[in-house]
């Protein structure tokens, strides 16, 4: 009802929710009320949301007094440059016909195009490169078509890039702007002064927008690798910068490692030694980025206790670990014996300790990778198992397999905890399923390979 | 990053003789000040501090509130005298004990009190004006009751929590490394080519030496030992089998 005072509609408040309110029962019948079913129909069958008009509107008889006649009557329109005269159907009430211009001449509208005179065309208007037949006829076209550069382009005699003529009709009124301004000051304001037109800017503006338009989407996904690895690369450089400026060891070797990285295509085979270790590289020139940022920041302190500092390098080094990898490096130093807070913090034990963690880190890492590879792996191996080319790929696939394959942490913690061959053989079984019976003899070898080292080493 | 020494023990050939006494550093301070308050990069200087508390039950003389007898302390890790380097500790006891907020100037820093309760003690060291004008704080859990609850409580036998840390100065002042280089209470790192330091205050009063150091204080024979010896074992292994699954891996 406050709609209807807005739009200045006459209030007829009851109607209305009666209207609504009694149309749903009668929908099978005669759902119009006011106007013909036809018309009704027109709208889709449905009622608006805000009748537009009321419908008892329609109904309503004009008020008694006035006697409405339609009468056949020339009239002109102020917006035409001649006097055509046309007929048109006129609502003339108690024999007086209605005054006024043609009710749609308001909206011929035009640009104001500037109007330079020969004078002025000589001072200020003079371009090697346009004579002033062309420079006339620019003039004239824009005006005729209201700045539709691209039509006008389309109807210039001689054949003129839009940006060109674009060019021209912008400098030539800066040019005209400027001169018949009194002082400088007055039209500093005017955005022809302010920011003149870039040919060669907008040329290439519209170069690019139509190949980024033309893009396929394979180069759209190409080009948000590309963004965001440079991205990476900017956030680890301006992380290395820092800790330069603080005169501490940068870490030069960010740079082209990650270009190295880049440069592998994401979703081709390749060996799995190969792809491993740039990343491992870039997780270790990542960490010692942060590393040199968080030195940087313990200087800056005064007097601080080992025990902060230690913290501090934990979680910058931990900084691009998700929480489940760090509650898994906490677990693996449980298993390992060591406290999670160094029980005695000298330098040397805190230097070992965050030494210990990272090397837990890159360890995880690499067995994440490896499960991956394996998932790549093994649905490689399905489907093309009968395909002899891939053979030897693939037997050569499951040897490097053999001797690196360990998911989870179950083949290292038979190394380090020294759980007995038992837990390996059951690897072993489960090994076997995929099919591959010839490998199966040579894995407890290998389980023994490790202890053998273990015992040496130490 | 800096070498350092891991030995807690700085210079094996000059037992105890350095602890150089206050009164004439301070007179060579104000003749050399614009060069010894320089401050030094690259030269760390650590200074090792065991902090703790050690709690006896009072057994037939306990009360209902007093069952225990216990003493909160900061002690050099090898009981050397914390003084050289801490001029002030504040240790802030629960708000139910008499003037809570306890202020020792001199060695040895610790309060000795007689209550029930445990509660987390807040230790505030304010280090000499050549050190460091910031204090560092420490927090500590008085811990009265063994672990083992069931176990029969003795008077004898103390029950001790302490914590080891270091506190570390990043780029100390000249004249503060001229005043401690030979002290055995800090640790120093090498020092780069070509540095050399004004000959350090040589001691006139071996006596007033020994007051600040902790070596024959009643209550050492229940100190606690730290070793970085079986820490720094314990990680080098952990890291042998952490590297050797990584070669498997790769």
């Amino acid at each position: 009802m406050d709609a209807k005072d807005i739009l200045g509609l006459p209030k007829n408040s009851l109607p209305i929710p009666q209207e609504k309110k009694s149309r749903p029962p009668k929908d099978s019948q005669r759902k119009p009320d006011g106007i013909s079913r036809e018309v009704y129909a027109l709208t889709g069958g449905l009622a608006p949301l805000m009748p537009a008009i009321d419908s008892s509107q329609l109904k309503k008889q004009p008020p008694k007094d006035e006697k409405i006649t339609w009468q056949w009557l020339p009239f002109t329109n102020s917006a035409r440059k001649d006097t055509l005269q046309l007929y048109h159907w006129v609502r003339v009430v108690n024999g007086v016909p209605p005054t006024g211009d043609y009710s749609f001449a308001k909206y011929n509208k035009s640009v104001d195009i500037v109007k330079y005179t020969d004078e002025e065309y000589e001072k200020y208007l003079n371009d090697p490169g346009w004579t002033k037949e062309e420079t006339d006829q620019l003039f004239d076209l824009c005006q005729r078509f209201d700045l539709r550069f691209i039509v006008i382009a389309d109807r210039f005699s001689s054949s003129r890039t839009v940006e060109e003529l674009k060019d021209r009709y912008y400098s030539v009124c800066r040019a005209i702007v400027v001169a018949r301004a009194p002082a400088l000051g007055d039209i500093s304001g005017n955005p022809l002064v302010k920011e003149p037109y870039n040919v060669s800017q907008e040329i290439e503006r519209k170069r690019a927008l139509s190949m980024v338009l033309s893009q396929t989407k394979h180069q759209e996904r190409k080009d948000a690798e590309v963004l965001a690895e440079a991205k990476r690369i900017t956030e680890s450089r301006m992380a290395a910068k820092v800790a330069e400026e603080s005169e501490l060891p940068v870490p030069s070797n960010a740079g082209p490692e990650s270009a190295e990285r880049a440069s592998f295509p994401g979703d081709t085979v390749s060996p799995s030694s190969n792809v491993q270790l740039p990343s491992a590289t870039i997780a270790s020139s990542a960490l010692t980025a942060d590393n040199a940022s968080t030195l940087a920041s313990l200087r800056m302190l005064r007097v601080y206790l080992r025990t902060y500092a230690l913290d501090q390098m934990v979680q910058a080094a931990s900084s691009s670990a998700g929480l489940r990898t760090i509650k898994r490096v906490e677990q693996t130093l449980q298993e390992l014996g060591v406290n999670l807070k160094p029980r005695v913090p000298t330098k040397s034990v805190c230097a070992e300790h965050l030494e210990l963690r990272k090397e837990i880190l890159t360890l995880l890492n690499l067995q994440k990778q490896l499960q991956y590879k394996e998932a790549e792996g093994s649905s490689f191996r399905d489907c093309s198992y009968a395909d002899t080319p891939s053979t030897p790929k693939r037997s050569n696939r499951g040897g490097d397999q053999d001797r690196t394959f360990v998911p989870d942490m179950s083949f290292g913690e038979s190394c380090i905890i020294g759980i007995s061959g038992e837990r390996v053989g059951k690897r072993d079984q489960k090994r076997k399923a995929p099919g591959r019976l010839s490998e199966a003899p040579s894995s407890p070898a290998q389980s023994k390979r490790p202890r053998k080292l273990k015992a040496s080493d130490l | 990053m800096n070498n350092s020494s891991s030995s807690k023990k700085h210079s094996p050939d000059q037992p105890e003789t350095s602890g150089p006494t206050f009164k004439s550093q301070r007179t060579k301070m104000d003749t050399e000040k614009k060069i010894l308050n320089k401050k030094l990069k690259d030269v760390e200087i650590s200074c090792p501090i065991v902090y703790g508390s050690m709690a006896f039950w009072l057994g037939k003389k306990a009360s209902e509130y007093q069952s225990h007898k216990w003493t909160v302390y900061v002690r050099g890790a090898m009981n050397e005298d914390l003084g050289v380097v801490v001029k002030r500790v504040v240790f802030q006891l629960h708000s139910s004990f008499n003037s809570p907020t306890r202020v020792l100037e001199s060695p040895p820093f610790e309060v000795s009190e007689a209550g029930w309760g445990e509660f987390e003690i807040a230790i505030t060291l304010y280090f000499h004006s050549d050190v460091c004008d910031k204090p560092v704080n420490l927090y500590h859990h008085l811990k009265l009751y063994p672990e083992d609850e069931s176990g029969p409580m003795s008077t004898k036998k103390p029950v001790v929590l302490e914590t080891y840390d270091e506190i570390v100065f990043p780029e100390p002042s000249e004249g503060f490394l001229a005043r401690v280089q030979n002290h055995p209470a800090v640790t120093l790192p090498r020092l780069p080519i070509g540095f050399t330091l004004p000959p350090p205050v040589p001691v006139e009063d071996a006596s007033r030496r020994k007051r600040g150091d902790t070596k024959d204080h009643p209550l050492s024979q229940w100190f606690m030992n730290f070793s970085e010896a079986d820490e720094l074992l314990q990680l080098a292994a952990a890291r042998q089998q952490v590297s050797m699954s990584a070669s498997l891996k790769s």
